[in-house]
């Protein structure tokens, strides 16, 4: 199913008398695959406004993302969360949305400084599970009125309802980027590292350890200010450091959004939230190949097909995504990270208001 | 305003809440004494007033915990209450509620520069943050112009904004982690030092949620390293339009400054007297501010000013010094002061698209003739968030519900733009109606099954946000 307007999406839902499949490009997809109907919302497509004076943008949810990113760098603008593009590491193909974005929550190595996907997106509509329009924020970047449903509706992977329609904050893109890269280090080394280089005041807005262990930290910004900062930067940590500058720098930072070092490698891929200074020692208890990147807030595994990893590392003070895996494995092991008991009861309690006849997305988050 | 008529049946166990409140707090946290109780009837809309049944003010999570497991038993209504700075009643009590009060919950709990963050107990000043980083060149970035009174527990209920949110935003997109006390006495841990959540984002509802959905007794906040500088540039226009036009060819132009304030006509006059900021005699006036090293900022002003003479500006003035940058500040910080010492004013602080700001402009222009009411404006103008300034006589009968039907119209327009009611402030109780101009019924029942799920009998700060008539069957219920 395909609606073309947001009534027709209403309808639908509406109408429904079993689980629903919610599809945006299909690039995305982390859970077993369910049985129910798959309905796309690829007909709800199209930038419905973009004001560049404003820093402000509202798509429709099956907008594509290419269009989206197209019309913002036209005007030298840009979504401020560098989402991750899935597909390598998927091995997927497909066109992925603006709906499918926000539904994931999709956020890459920007993250540190400018926040989340969920912290630039300013207002949704949606219909949910009992197919009522609902919309909340709307297209201004400060806005307080009401409960925020737009952060709910971030990284809820369609559960409580369809996104129809996305609203974000933008930021301009900067006149250059350059990137700092060291020898391999350690992971203790290298987060102490990249924690120094964050506590700079040089912006640094990107701080990862590829796999090979080598350190990369991004810094943007007008041309003579990353002229100084690049070596006021060096000069505060030390060592020697290599700088890549533009397309070497685009590059390199678009491979680690993606990473696409454990592309078309066998084995599943785990991705990992704690706290910088947690990470080496889960680090060492992975014991298989790793990036690390929100200078070491994020860590992403690859281990063995079929390994439990949340076992493996023990408790944490964070959470682990199964992020690809076989079906059995994904059916084994829960791709979202358990919840302590009140919080999943918060969490059950929202489905049964948002969906209380469980069409969307059944069994994806619980 | 409209408040819900007080449950007699609660009223009439008074004594005995307080002696079960006294058995679970030490005698200093619960107030119950009328002349003490009475520093709680309002917070800072103090056109509203009211007595609570008593107040607490526990420090301790387990106080907090103890205290809801009472008031839930006892089905007694419980108004959360930071430093009481809300402009828009987010803390008035009603006669049969608790005012919990988190005045003593102060500590800083922990520091990580490693890992930027900072945990602290609800209770402590926005201000304070700061001051318990910035000796390590770190600091907490929402800064709202109440900061040095208000309480982080506010902040997050309110999700305040502040002068610099252009570059750092709000206090949702710097609050990593809280601990609540739901209104069944349930301490519940949400995110951490850790980003983003496992499953929904349920910090994300917490934050900016009225105070509604639980007591936020602690807090873990992101911290940022201190910018090496920062310098504002004064510019004025002969027009209201070309100041807009300005702001968004700035911004077009790729540049990000950490602040753009703007002032109009009645704004700037009353503020120079008052002040003496050496304010230019013109209709608009923006502060626009810029960080980073001496050579950083050299460039990014350098950018700035050259479109500022694209507008022909009939002023623009780069401070030279520390103390030419705390005069051009003054005048905006003092804006609201000022203003008091010429008449009482209503502070509003919808949000419109940016590009809408000539019209909007224009037409609270025309409203003011219409209403017979003076209106000064001043607000953050790189984010729509508009702040106009409604004068009144609070002495003169009827002047008061003049004013307050003026701001309702002036909302109205905010949202008719394409913007909503409240920017930074929260809904409250002032403009709990006008919710529904925003929201259709449908939108409003999405909310209100989110307080469904987190206080089931709505106990916690009933009748604020949602419509009395849209929140009346669940608060009977």
């Amino acid at each position: 199913m395909r609606p073309a307007t947001e009534t027709e999406l209403s309808e639908i839902v509406r109408g429904a008398i079993g689980p629903l499949r919610i599809r945006g490009g299909g690039t995305r997809s982390l859970g077993a695959a369910s049985a129910g109907e798959v309905l796309e919302t690829g007909g709800l497509s199209g930038i419905s406004l973009y004001e560049p004076g404003a820093l402000t943008l509202v798509a429709g949810a099956g907008t594509p993302l290419a269009e989206v990113e197209a019309a913002l760098a036209a005007e030298n603008q840009r979504l401020p969360f560098e989402p991750m593009d899935m597909r390598a590491l998927l091995g997927v193909e497909g066109t992925p949305t603006v709906g499918g974005m926000v539904a994931a929550n999709a956020s890459g190595p920007r993250r540190i400084v400018v926040g989340a996907c969920r912290d630039s997106l300013i207002g949704v509509r949606f219909v949910d599970g009992q197919g009522r329009i609902v919309k909340n924020g709307g297209r201004v970047m400060k806005n307080v009125t009401g409960y925020d449903l737009v952060k709910l509706m971030a990284g809820s992977w369609g559960t409580l309802g369809v996104l129809s329609e996305c609203s974000f904050k933008l930021l301009p893109v900067p006149e250059v980027q350059a990137t700092l890269v060291s020898d391999a280090k350690s992971p203790e080394v290298a987060v102490r590292v990249m924690s120094d280089a964050l506590g700079t005041p040089y912006e640094v807005n990107a701080a990862a350890r590829d796999v090979d262990g080598r350190v990369c930290l991004r810094i943007e910004g007008f041309s003579e200010q990353i002229r100084y900062r690049k070596s006021a930067l060096a000069d505060a940590l030390g060592g020697d450091w290599q700088v890549l500058e533009a397309e070497d720098s685009v590059a390199l930072w678009r491979g680690l959004r993606d990473v696409t070092a454990f592309a078309g490698q066998s084995g599943d891929v785990w991705r990992i939230s704690v706290k910088p200074s947690d990470a080496p020692s889960v680090v060492a208890r992975i014991g298989a190949p790793v990036q690390m990147d929100w200078g070491g807030g994020l860590i992403w595994a690859r281990v063995a097909e079929g390994t439990d990893l949340r076992a493996k590392i023990g408790p944490i003070a964070g959470h682990a995504t199964l992020v690809r895996a076989s079906d059995p494995t994904r059916t084994r092991l829960p791709v979202f990270h358990p919840e302590p008991a009140p919080i999943a009861a918060l969490s059950q309690g929202l489905r049964a208001k948002f969906d209380p006849r469980g069409v969307l997305n059944p069994g994806l988050m619980g | 305003m409209e408040m819900p008529i007080p449950n007699a049946a609660i009223l009439s166990k008074r004594d005995r809440v307080i002696a079960r409140l006294a058995e679970v707090l030490p005698p200093e946290a619960l107030i119950s004494d009328e002349a003490e109780r009475r520093a709680y009837e309002c917070d800072a809309l103090t056109a509203y007033r009211c007595l609570p049944m008593a107040v607490v003010l526990p420090d301790s999570t387990e106080q907090v915990a103890a205290i809801m497991k009472i008031c839930h038993e006892e089905a007694v209504p419980v108004v959360p209450r930071g430093s009481g700075t809300s402009l828009a009643g987010g803390s008035l009590p009603t006669e049969d509620s608790i005012i919990l009060g988190v005045a003593r919950l102060r500590a800083v709990l922990e520091t990580s520069l490693e890992d930027r963050y900072i945990r602290v107990q609800s209770g402590i000043t926005n201000l304070a943050v700061t001051g318990a980083v910035e000796g390590d060149g770190f600091f907490y970035a929402p800064d709202p112009s109440s900061q040095l009174a208000c309480a982080i527990a506010g902040n997050i209920a309110m999700n305040s904004g502040g002068a610099h949110c252009l570059k750092y935003g709000v206090t949702t997109n710097n609050l990593l982690g809280v601990t609540l006390v739901t209104m069944a006495g349930e301490v519940i841990e949400i995110g951490g030092a850790h980003l983003d959540a496992a499953g929904y984002d349920l910090l994300g509802l917490i934050c900016g949620s009225e105070g509604q959905l639980g007591i936020v007794t602690e807090a873990t906040l992101r911290i940022l390293p201190k910018p090496e500088g920062a310098r504002p540039v004064l510019m004025g226009f002969d027009s209201n339009e070309v100041a807009g036009e300005c702001v968004s060819d700035i911004i077009k132009a790729g540049v990000l400054p950490v602040a753009i304030e703007f002032m109009d006509r009645p704004c700037i006059r009353a503020t120079e007297d008052f002040a003496h900021a050496g304010y230019p005699d013109c209709e608009a006036l923006l502060i626009v501010e810029v960080e980073g090293s001496d050579a950083e900022i050299d460039e990014q002003l350098g950018l700035i000013k050259q479109i500022a003479r694209r507008h022909n500006p009939v002023e623009l003035r780069e401070s030279q010094s520390d103390e030419e940058s705390k005069k051009i500040w003054l005048g905006r910080k003092s804006a609201f002061g000022a203003m008091g010492q010429i008449a009482d004013y209503m502070c509003l602080d919808g949000t419109i698209p940016v590009s809408s700001l000539p019209h909007v402009l224009k037409r609270i222009g025309e409203m003011s003739k219409e209403f017979g009411l003076g209106v000064a404006n001043v607000f953050h103008a790189g984010d729509g968030n508009m702040h106009p300034l409604i004068l009144y006589d609070a002495n003169k009968p009827g002047d008061l519900e003049l004013c307050e039907a003026f701001g309702a119209e002036i909302l109205k327009l905010c949202v008719e733009v394409g913007g909503c009611l409240t920017g930074e402030h929260g809904v409250g109780i002032e403009k709990r109606d006008l919710m529904s101009v925003q929201f259709a019924p449908d939108d409003l029942d999405a909310q209100m099954a989110v307080k469904d799920v987190f206080d089931p009998e709505w106990l916690l700060n009933p009748a604020k946000v949602f419509p009395l008539d849209a929140s009346a069957a669940r608060r009977a219920a």
